[in-house]
């Protein structure tokens, strides 16, 4: 099915809630906002046309504190039909939260936990949101492009002992 | 010199940093939590799993990830296209040459090159790619067996595997971290007598594959401890996101060297295996080994027409050189894409954006197959005993450093 298609199967079922869309994203995407994601999801698994069964991955982008927002995108592909999707949310970088959608595809959940650790974006609903990769007690999210690490965790100083140096010597 | 030793012990250290699901003083009279790893041998490389088991019957699993987290993202964000290429290597660190193909692969298309690629180069990618593809279902195998007890067949895979590992050093330099495949082409063109030393390899391989499977998959006890344990549904194989062998041994044909048909893949004849539930139900740990098993004569099958082709289509010239079309700065517009192949785990995927204005990705995310694959486990887990664990966690194939990155 061609990106067009897909697109006039949401628009029909949901009225006007594509933002833009991006022909030159590849596969080609759409946007959408945060509020309508959960029913444009649930619609894009469950209709016959469509059926994304596969939830191939979920992205965390942090545009920067100059552009305050943050991007969740999901790549949707559907396994009987043969067909890609791009789906992206914009988030407001402040307090950045979006539903999940582990409830329609379970690799979700941790793929969610994953962007939760590197990026502070908070999945409502989601069953489990810990950190995954990151110790429990680590300080900030890594990913985001103002993070500025922890001086010592558990007295273990974080910084590698080059930077160090180059600290010392007034380069940095 | 002052002291190096910088850790602050605190008792609840460990409590803090990665806390347990479950709290002991709330648990039922007949649970119990045990910890398995992260130094244990069966949970290959540092994986924490805690199990919640009522008597010999386990409850939950849950995995606790990133001992081995080397922020292979962030790195990503500060580095030229070609120089993320060793750090794609460290991922999967038994099958780096899969892993570079997939980059070289994104980055290309990025730039629009796709198509320019010589087929020699094509050919030479693909070959390297599945022999390492062997290299890595060795390791699958031959671990997998040693976990469930059996000994012989790990060492008589490392065997093999080494044959591929100096074949692949002869051409790249390395043992398992290539850097083989560039941006646009090839570190070298494969050293004189490759295709021959390659050919007298396989031809070594063929016999002893029948020895892997009279000693490996019709192996009575083996088939008792794999046939009908940790059985994957295909519909939750597919909610889960599951890919590689470990869905296709629950029953789906689906492979994205025939699906996506990258590469020269199309040109070339293979089958897709399929667990069939031989022994058992399809999806059961015996299906994925027997998958990966029947792989390994695919694959050995693609490596044979490739040095046909690479001795009689493609031949070897003093012209040629495999640097031609590299890129000297890797600069792809402003775009995102999102690009999948398959590793002998499943399907890795690499997610671009690039701003158009830099040689660094503004954004390289690693969709990495073995991460996903690993969060079934509670399901496969569930309800079974604790002895299966140790079976059912083998038969996923994760190595660590992929799903920590």
């Amino acid at each position: 099915m061609s990106f067009d298609e897909i697109k006039s199967i949401i628009t029909n079922q949901f009225g006007d809630i594509i933002i833009s869309e991006d022909e030159k994203a590849t596969p080609k995407a759409i946007e959408i906002a945060a509020e309508s994601l959960f029913k444009t999801m649930t619609c894009l698994y469950e209709h016959d046309q469509l059926y994304f069964d596969m939830l191939s991955c979920i992205t965390g982008l942090d545009n920067g504190p100059e552009a305050g927002s943050m991007e969740v995108i999901y790549n949707l592909y559907s396994i009987p039909f043969d067909h890609h999707l791009m789906v992206k949310v914009n988030l407001d970088r402040k307090e950045p939260q979006i539903d999940s959608v582990s409830s329609i595809w379970k690799t979700a959940d941790w793929l969610e936990r994953e962007v939760f650790d590197m990026y502070g974006i908070a999945f409502n609903n989601h069953p489990d949101l810990r950190r995954i990769l990151l110790p429990n007690d680590w300080e900030g999210y890594p990913l985001r492009k103002d993070y500025k690490h922890q001086d010592l965790y558990h007295g273990i100083t974080v910084a590698h002992e080059d930077s160090l140096k180059k600290e010392e010597k007034g380069e940095a | 010199m002052d002291s190096k030793i910088q850790y602050q012990y605190s008792p609840d250290n460990l409590i803090k940093s990665e806390p347990n699901k479950y709290d002991l003083d709330n648990l039922k009279s007949d649970e119990l939590v045990i910890n398995l790893g992260p130094q244990h041998p069966s949970t290959h490389g540092v994986l924490r799993l805690e199990v919640l088991t009522d008597n010999e019957i386990i409850k939950e699993v849950i995995p606790h990830l990133g001992y081995l987290h080397r922020c292979f993202e962030k790195h990503a964000e500060s580095l030229p296209y070609n120089q993320i290429i060793p750090y794609v290597d460290r991922m999967d660190y038994v099958a780096a040459m899969n892993s570079e193909h997939a980059y070289a692969m994104g980055v290309e298309r990025m730039l629009g090159i796709e198509d320019q690629i010589p087929k020699r180069v094509e050919y030479i990618r693909v070959l390297v790619a599945e022999l390492n593809r062997l290299a890595s279902h060795f390791v699958a195998i031959g671990t997998y067996a040693m976990d469930i007890g059996a000994f012989t067949p790990f060492f008589w895979m490392m065997r093999d595997r080494e044959h591929i590992q100096r074949l692949l050093e002869w051409a790249s330099g390395a043992r398992m971290l290539y850097n083989y495949i560039w941006v646009g082409g090839l570190f070298y063109d494969l050293p004189v007598g490759f295709e021959d030393r390659c050919t007298e390899f396989i031809n070594y391989l063929k016999p002893k594959l029948k020895e892997l499977e009279t000693v490996v998959t019709d192996n009575k006890i083996f088939i008792d401890r794999t046939a009908n344990v940790g059985v994957l549904q295909l519909g939750l194989a597919i909610n889960y996101g599951i890919t590689g062998p470990m869905l296709r041994a629950s029953g789906l044909k689906f492979d994205l060297r025939k699906v996506d048909g990258y590469s020269v893949y199309p040109e070339l004849d293979f089958d897709i295996p399929i667990g069939e539930g031989k022994m058992g139900t399809v999806g059961d740990c015996w299906d994925r080994t027997y998958v990966r098993v029947l792989e390994v004569h695919e694959s050995v099958k693609i490596i044979e027409q490739c040095l046909e082709k690479l001795k009689k289509v493609h031949k070897r010239d003093k012209e040629f050189d495999p640097q031609a079309l590299v890129p000297k700065k890797i600069r792809p517009k402003a775009q995102d894409l999102y690009v999948r192949a398959e590793n002998p785990k499943g399907e890795l995927g690499f997610f671009f954006r690039a701003d158009g204005k830099s040689d660094i990705p503004f954004r390289c995310k690693a969709r990495s197959c073995c991460f996903v694959n690993l969060s079934v486990i509670n399901e496969l887990a569930k309800g079974g005993m604790i002895a299966d664990l140790v079976a059912i966690l083998g038969s996923i194939d994760i190595v660590l450093g992929e799903v920590d990155r």
